[in-house]
């Protein structure tokens, strides 16, 4: 409870929760709201924002909806954040506990194979990856994941190591328990905590990362969403603002807020370095 | 000496890692799907028979995979990434014309960055709690949070289309016959906008790294010491702080340099910079598998390079690095 209360006296964090419940709430509502889909054509091509009270967002170069192109992106954003968050965590938190936990050649290992993930320009592997495995929900998704795997595994790592050194621990081996059993049951638990706020600093670069891929026009072409909107006004840029304005503060927006979230959870976490000032 | 050891055992691992680079282009050539040589052919139409027969004994694609992969390796051992078809010349000459405008883009993206986000998260911490602190920290968290070529498309909007200060498109005027000097300048102009939104994400990076390193290092003992002594806070903070707080800055910029060849595909989508980024972002319409290969192996190539290069910056500024190792 105490931890909800930290988190919550946290104005920045209080905003952001408040933001992604909005676009959480939108996403969910997309179909009721929208019952036509976000394809369908509505007016005439590049109405302009503001003058008609059906469509407050305009239209795009084809007559769709601005407004329910928005509402269906928030769905793929939303989506695509947090299953390439959860399969990079499915990558990462195993590696990096077994490094850590049995140092050694498996830490040398495992920790050269992620320095080798480190060193790729991700996002130019995350556009290779998507591109040679032809652009769908479920390739944008693994590609991601790959991409976002590394960190986590030093952080997962670097936080068994130094828990694995704890007097328990010991004990536990004292006990005769199994190292499996020491590693799930008394170690990962301990660690749960940072990964956490990492997590969800994940998922605001993992929406970051799939607004860019469709932005370049690798998106999955039967899917609305925020980045292939901006990518498909990039060329009328000059005579439809509004076209790219409007997806743009939506990705701001859920970012920033999963941005809030994170660094408010850090500090209920963790009030000693909070109270800092950091 | 101590340095040149480190850059030949460096150097060494480059090579590895770019050898691995191109094991997992291979593989990634035969998860495509369809035939490897029709990958490699790039899908375009004029990949005709006698052509797919060539690329199939050229690469050994009737041999078996592990001749297939020694042969692919090799090839980009001894510098040859293959053809591009679409563009009728090979892929290195593509990426060679390509890469100066790149590098001038990118490294002045990391210099702007690196020089007004430590710049800034030293204002920040030097006023923390107040509102020059409140001010810069809830800038950077917004530019955070930013998609790279939307910043860039807004600029473009705003000063190019709007204002009309900065030109949004490409990286010199077309026909004006500037030389010189001039062409410098012309150069110059084309280069603000795509250079500043590159490098605006990591700016806000920067800050906050270096604000978070410096409220840290101040905390230590040895900036007590330096209180008592009497000396002048602005003096701790430059000769005391500051350059025991720049050490996890430089490395993080050194890790991060990666994700700025990455943008860089973004910032010159937006700009119509000639650069390898967006000869990658041609690519990806076009299906030209192999450009896309190859600038992924040279982007790779030059984020090992600037590594290397911040682990020599690294050793300057801290002399103790060499004497641990």
């Amino acid at each position: 409870m105490t931890l909800w209360k930290r988190f919550l006296s946290n104005r920045g964090s209080l905003l952001g929760l408040a933001i992604l419940i909005a676009v959480i709430a939108v996403a969910l509502l997309a179909p009721v709201m929208f019952p036509r889909g976000p394809w369908a054509m509505v007016q005439r091509p590049f109405l302009v924002p503001f003058t008609n009270e059906d469509l407050p967002l305009g239209t795009d170069t084809l007559g769709r909806d601005v407004l329910a192109g928005l509402v269906y992106g928030a769905r793929v954003s939303l989506l695509v954040g947090l299953v390439s968050t959860v399969m990079a965590l499915l990558i990462g938190v195993p590696l990096g506990a077994l490094a850590g936990f049995y140092g050694k050649w498996v830490d040398e290992g495992a920790m050269r194979f992620t320095e080798f993930f480190q060193t790729i320009p991700n996002f130019a592997l995350a556009i290779v990856l998507v591109a040679i495995l032809e652009p769908t929900l479920t390739s944008i998704t693994i590609a991601i994941a790959i991409v976002s795997w590394p960190p986590v595994a030093r952080l997962v790592r670097a936080e068994v190591m130094s828990v694995t050194k704890r007097e328990y621990v010991d004990a536990a081996r004292l006990a005769g328990l199994s190292n499996m059993h020491i590693l799930v049951r008394q170690v990962l638990p301990n660690t749960v905590s940072p990964i956490i706020v990492m997590a969800s600093l994940m998922v605001a670069t993992a929406i970051l990362l799939e607004s860019s891929l469709s932005f370049l026009g690798l998106g999955d072409p039967n899917i609305m969403s925020w980045g292939f909107q901006i990518g498909a006004a990039r060329t009328v840029i000059r005579s439809a603002w509004w076209l790219s304005f409007f997806p743009g503060v939506a990705i701001v927006l859920t970012v920033l807020a999963l941005n809030l979230i994170g660094e408010g959870l850090n500090d209920a976490l963790n009030p000693h370095l909070a109270r800092k000032g950091r | 000496m101590q340095i040149a050891g480190t850059i030949l055992s460096r150097l060494f691992k480059a090579a590895i890692t770019l050898l691995a680079i191109a094991i997992l282009n291979f593989f990634l050539v035969h998860a495509a799907p369809g035939d490897p040589a029709t990958v490699l052919a790039g899908e375009a139409g004029a990949a005709d028979e006698q052509m797919i027969a060539d690329l199939k004994a050229r690469f050994g694609l009737d041999q078996p995979f592990h001749i297939q992969l020694a042969r692919y390796v090799g090839n980009i051992v001894t510098l040859d990434l293959g053809y591009s078809f679409r563009q009728g010349q090979p892929v290195l000459d593509l990426i060679l014309d390509r890469l100066p405008a790149t590098l001038i883009l990118t490294l002045t993206a990391f210099w702007i960055s690196l020089l007004a986000g430590v710049a800034l998260g030293v204002a920040a911490s030097a006023r923390v709690g107040k509102f020059t602190d409140t001010l810069i920290t809830s800038v950077a968290l917004l530019f955070y949070a930013t998609p790279l070529y939307w910043a860039a498309l807004m600029a473009v909007l705003v000063f190019s289309v709007q204002l009309g200060w900065l030109p949004g498109f490409g990286y010199e005027t077309v026909g004006s016959g500037f030389s010189g000097l001039a062409r410098a300048w012309d150069i110059l102009k084309h280069l603000i906008l795509p250079a500043l939104t590159l490098g605006l994400f990591f700016m806000a990076v920067y800050m906050r790294m270096t604000r978070a390193s410096m409220l840290e290092v101040a905390q230590q003992d040895f900036v007590k010491t330096a209180r008592a002594k009497g000396l002048a806070p602005a003096t701790i903070r430059r000769r005391h702080i500051l350059r025991n707080a720049l050490l996890p800055v430089v490395t993080l910029a050194g890790l991060q340099a990666g994700q700025l060849v990455g943008g860089a595909v973004l910032t010159e989508t937006v700009f119509a910079w000639p650069g390898i980024g967006r000869l990658m972002f041609e690519s990806l319409a076009a299906r030209d598998y192999n450009t896309i290969l190859g600038v992924f192996l040279v982007s790779a190539a030059m984020v090992i390079v600037f590594n290397i290069l911040t682990d020599i910056v690294y050793r300057l500024i801290d002399p103790r690095i060499g004497h641990k190792a």
